[in-house]
């Protein structure tokens, strides 16, 4: 549900730099990490509804989930946390920190030539 | 075509609020909870036994956010709480903006705690940071101790999860939760949080919960 609230959030991000630019956006790439909780087909589902009759229609909205990386105590890995092998791929041993969860970020927009 | 990289945050907007929330809350010293649950989990059961428990000893404040009715605001007011009602008509969550406007309702002066109960749901509202000073999961044993694993996000961020509705676990048979396994997935994602079993109904562990409480208000309280 709260996918829609992104959407919004997506639209006018791109609108904002669509107007800075003076062209019109053909796509997209916004990122999350795995944690936010954020489904990426609702997402492309509701920008594609939002942007109906904008200049953002007919835009292709990419959706990067990044997963959540921990860092071994140990050896110093950093590598994807599984929660059902949470383990070191590289010493095997369990003792870990989970490092922040990736935000939500409009990473790029691609825009058409004038 | 050309590709511009932009790097913004898509939630900007409410990070802005829940940094205005999160200063409001350090000026006055006073922490503020945002408590997170399924629907039907018990958040408001065990808000109503908290205050009845803390009541000549912690001034309680309380928003409540609900998609409608305000059942809930007039339940832990009866509980001897103040209580603000808020209305989300059909969103999924409170906003940081929400509680920016709800707080301005609140005597903050004549209070020593916030919660926000959230509008129930195990997946959007921990997605919207609210600024507050912690969250707090509540997980009933009828939801299945599959959860924290199957909806990390939550239990990935709580500093205190509450496991309600142990009660149900006495009566062999009824309710298939395994407590360990759910609190190992938890630690798992999140080996500092505070786990602690309660049962809103008999009030087994809400001693424990409260006493939680006590030294949180303690450490951070004016």
């Amino acid at each position: 549900m709260h996918e829609v609230t992104i959407a919004q959030s997506v639209f006018e991000a791109i609108s904002a730099e669509a107007k800075k630019q003076n062209a019109r956006p053909i796509a997209a790439k916004i990122s999350c990490g795995t944690m936010s909780g954020v489904n990426s087909e609702a997402v492309c589902f509701a920008f594609e509804a939002i942007t109906k009759d904008t200049i953002c229609e007919n835009m292709k909205l990419k959706v990067e989930q990044k997963p959540i990386r921990a860092r071994c105590k140990k050896c110093d890995e950093v590598f994807s946390f599984e929660l059902h092998e949470p383990t070191c791929p590289k010493c095997k041993c369990d003792d870990f920190e989970l490092l922040p969860d990736a935000p939500l970020m409009l990473e790029e927009i691609e825009f058409e030539d004038k | 075509m050309r590709k511009v990289r932009v790097n913004k945050r898509i939630l900007a907007a409410n990070e802005e609020y829940a940094c205005k929330n999160r200063e409001f809350f350090a000026r006055h010293k006073i922490p503020c909870l945002n408590m997170i649950s399924s629907p039907g989990s018990g958040k408001t059961s065990i808000l109503a036994g908290t205050i009845a428990r803390l009541k000549d000893r912690i001034r309680i404040g309380v928003i409540e956010g609900d998609i409608q009715t305000d059942i809930d605001a007039q339940r832990v007011a009866a509980a001897g709480a103040t209580a603000i009602q808020i209305n989300t008509d059909g969103a999924c969550h409170l906003s940081a903006a929400d509680v920016y406007n709800a707080v301005k309702e609140l005597s903050v002066e004549e209070l020593d705690l916030i919660i926000i109960e959230n509008v129930g749901n195990l997946v959007c509202p921990s997605a919207f940071d609210l600024g507050e000073t912690a969250k707090v999961a509540v997980l009933s044993a009828p939801e299945g101790d599959d959860k924290p694993a199957k909806y990390p996000a939550l239990f990935r961020k709580a500093a205190a999860i509450l496991i309600n509705k142990i009660d149900l676990l006495d009566k062999s048979g009824h309710v298939d939760f395994d407590i360990n396994r759910a609190g190992a997935d938890i630690l798992k994602l999140n080996r500092n949080a505070k786990i602690i079993p309660v049962s809103a109904k008999t009030g087994k562990g809400m001693d424990d919960w409260c006493d939680w409480l006590e030294k949180l208000v303690a450490k951070i309280h004016r």
